[in-house]
C-alpha cells in the first residue's frame, strides 16, 4: 500500500508539510477549508523583520506543492476519527479521505478585538486592527480615518488578546511586537508628516534582526515607544480618539488624542478545531492550543501514532519558525510512515 | 552636638538593607496576588484619583514591596475604592484588597 498522509490545513505550516512529503515520496492530500492556501499570510502584505511580500513565501509554497499534492480547498473538515491504523477525515461537502497519517496544521484564530471593550474596536470608528492595516496595505488603499482624512497621530497598541488575564489569555502572542514595530514603520513611510506612537509592555524582539528593525524604527523613522498599557480609548465628537495609559517610565498618567488606533491583535486557539477533534481525544494546553507529546523531544507527536501537529496549532509562531516546524514534521511522518507498525 | 551648619543629605537609594518590609510581607500574605505585577500602568492610566493629584497607585504599591512606605503615607487615603484599577488590571491583581491591606497596615505599623 501507498504511504500516505492528509494534511489539515493549507496555511504556511501545512502546506510546508504537505511539499515536503510530497518531494519525500508520500502520497499526500491536502486540505484547505479557504477557496486558496496560504492560510492568514495570504491576507498580508509584507513580513517582517526584512518586509519581504508574503506572496514571495506563499507563491513558493504553492509550486512545492502543486503537482503532486492531492488539494481539496474551500471545503473544512468536520470530522478526524482513527481506527485499526488508519485515519479518516469528512469534509463538509460530504467527502471521506482516508490515510495511514495525518498532520494537523489547522492554525489559529486572530483574538476578536471587541472582546476589549474598553479599546473600543467595533464602536468607534478609527480603533481597527493589525490585520486590518495589513489589508489595507495589501489592497494598497491610503492610511485614512473613516472620512478620509489623513491622519496626523497613529498609535499602536500591543498585546491586545494577550498577556491578559481579564480575556483568558495568559501566554504572549511572539508576533505582535514586531508586527507593531513594521507597521509603524510603514504608516510612517506612507505619511512622512504623521506621529506615530506604540504603547507598549513590554517588547520582546527575541528573533535575528528583530531588535535591528525596533532600533531602525526609532532611529530612521522616529516611532516614539511609550511604555505603558492602554487603559481605555474614548471618542471624541470629530471622531478623534483620545487614549489614556501611563508613561510608566515618568510615573505618570497620560492622555494624548490620536486619529487612528491600531490594536496588534494576538492568537488565538482555533474554535472549529473543538469540534472537528472532539472524537480524538486530544490533549491541549491551559492555553487551549494543542499539547505535544513531549515539547522537546517530541513536539509534533500526540497520543495517537500517526496523528501530528504542526505550526499555530500549538500556540502563536512566526512564520519562519512554522516552516522549521513543519519540515521538522515532515520528517517525522515519513519515518512513522516507514517504520514497522 | 556641636551644629556646623552642614546638613547630611537623606539617602535616596532603595536601601535593602535598612528599609522596612513589615507592610510588604503583611500585604503579600493577605493578598498573594499582589505579586504577579508587571509594571503595565493600567492600573495608573484609569485611575480617577490620578489624572488630578500625585496619587499613582503603581508606584505606592511597587515602592512598599520594595520597604519604601512613605508615598504611602502621604497619599494611600486619596484612593476612592472606585476599583477601576482592578477591573481594568491584565494580571487580576485584586487591587481594592492591596489597598484596603496598605490602609489596615498603615494603622497597625
Amino acid at each position: 500500500m501507498n504511504k500516505s498522509t492528509i494534511v489539515v490545513g493549507g496555511g504556511i505550516a501545512g502546506m510546508t508539510a504537505a511539499g515536503e512529503l510530497s518531494r519525500l515520496g508520500v502520497e499526500v492530500t491536502l486540505v484547505e477549508q479557504e477557496q486558496i492556501t496560504g492560510g492568514h499570510a495570504a491576507c498580508w502584505d509584507r513580513l517582517f523583520p526584512t518586509r519581504r511580500p508574503a506572496e514571495e513565501v506563499i507563491s513558493f509554497l504553492r509550486e512545492q506543492t502543486d503537482s503532486k499534492v492531492n488539494k481539496f480547498s474551500g471545503r473544512s473538515v468536520t470530522e478526524i476519527l482513527h481506527h485499526e491504523s488508519m485515519f479518516t477525515a469528512t469534509l463538509s461537502d460530504g467527502t471521506i479521505l482516508h490515510g495511514e497519517s495525518l498532520v494537523l496544521a489547522t492554525g489559529y484564530d486572530l483574538f476578536d478585538a471587541s472582546r476589549k471593550e474598553e479599546y473600543g474596536y467595533g464602536i468607534y470608528d478609527n480603533v481597527i486592527t493589525s490585520a486590518e492595516l495589513e489589508g489595507w496595505f495589501k489592497n494598497h488603499q491610503l492610511v485614512r480615518t473613516k472620512n478620509g482624512r489623513i491622519p496626523s497621530r497613529v498609535a499602536f497598541i500591543h498585546c491586545v488578546g494577550s498577556r491578559d488575564e481579564k480575556v483568558g489569555n495568559l501566554y504572549c502572542s511572539k508576533v505582535c511586537c514586531i508586527t507593531g514595530v513594521k507597521q509603524a514603520i510603514e504608516v510612517k513611510e506612507a505619511l512622512p508628516a504623521c506621529d506615530v506612537y506604540s504603547f507598549y509592555m513590554d517588547l520582546r524582539m527575541f528573533d535575528r534582526n528583530f531588535e535591528e528593525l525596533y532600533f531602525e524604527a526609532q532611529k530612521k523613522y522616529g516611532i516614539t515607544f511609550i511604555r505603558g498599557r492602554l487603559s481605555e480609548c474614548s471618542e471624541n465628537a470629530d471622531h478623534t480618539l483620545v487614549v489614556k495609559t501611563e508613561d510608566t517610565l515618568t510615573g505618570k498618567p497620560m492622555k494624548m488624542i490620536v486619529d487612528l488606533v491600531v490594536l496588534l491583535v494576538g492568537f488565538v486557539p482555533r474554535s472549529q478545531n473543538t469540534q472537528m477533534l472532539s472524537k480524538l481525544k486530544l490533549i491541549t494546553g491551559n492555553d487551549g492550543f494543542l499539547q505535544p507529546e513531549d515539547e522537546h523531544n517530541g513536539d509534533n507527536l500526540t497520543r495517537i501514532p500517526g496523528l501530528f501537529i504542526t505550526g499555530a496549532v500549538k500556540g502563536p509562531v512566526t512564520i519562519a519558525n512554522a516552516v522549521a516546524d513543519a519540515r521538522a514534521t515532515a520528517l517525522q511522518v515519513y519515518s512513522f510512515l516507514h517504520s514497522n507498525r | 552636638m556641636k551644629d556646623f551648619g552642614y546638613q547630611a543629605h537623606r539617602d535616596n537609594t532603595i536601601d535593602f538593607e535598612k528599609n522596612d518590609f513589615r507592610i510588604a510581607r503583611f500585604l503579600l500574605e493577605r493578598e498573594p496576588s499582589l505579586n504577579l505585577c508587571i509594571g503595565c500602568g493600567s492600573c495608573t492610566g484609569t485611575c480617577s484619583t490620578g489624572h488630578f493629584t500625585e496619587f499613582n497607585i503603581r508606584k505606592i504599591h511597587t515602592l512598599i514591596k520594595r520597604g519604601e512606605t512613605e508615598m504611602a503615607r502621604k497619599q494611600i487615603r486619596q484612593c476612592m475604592f472606585c476599583g477601576k484599577c482592578q477591573l481594568i488590571c491584565p494580571r487580576g491583581i485584586n487591587l481594592r484588597n492591596v489597598i484596603l491591606g496598605i490602609n489596615r497596615a498603615l494603622e497597625k505599623i
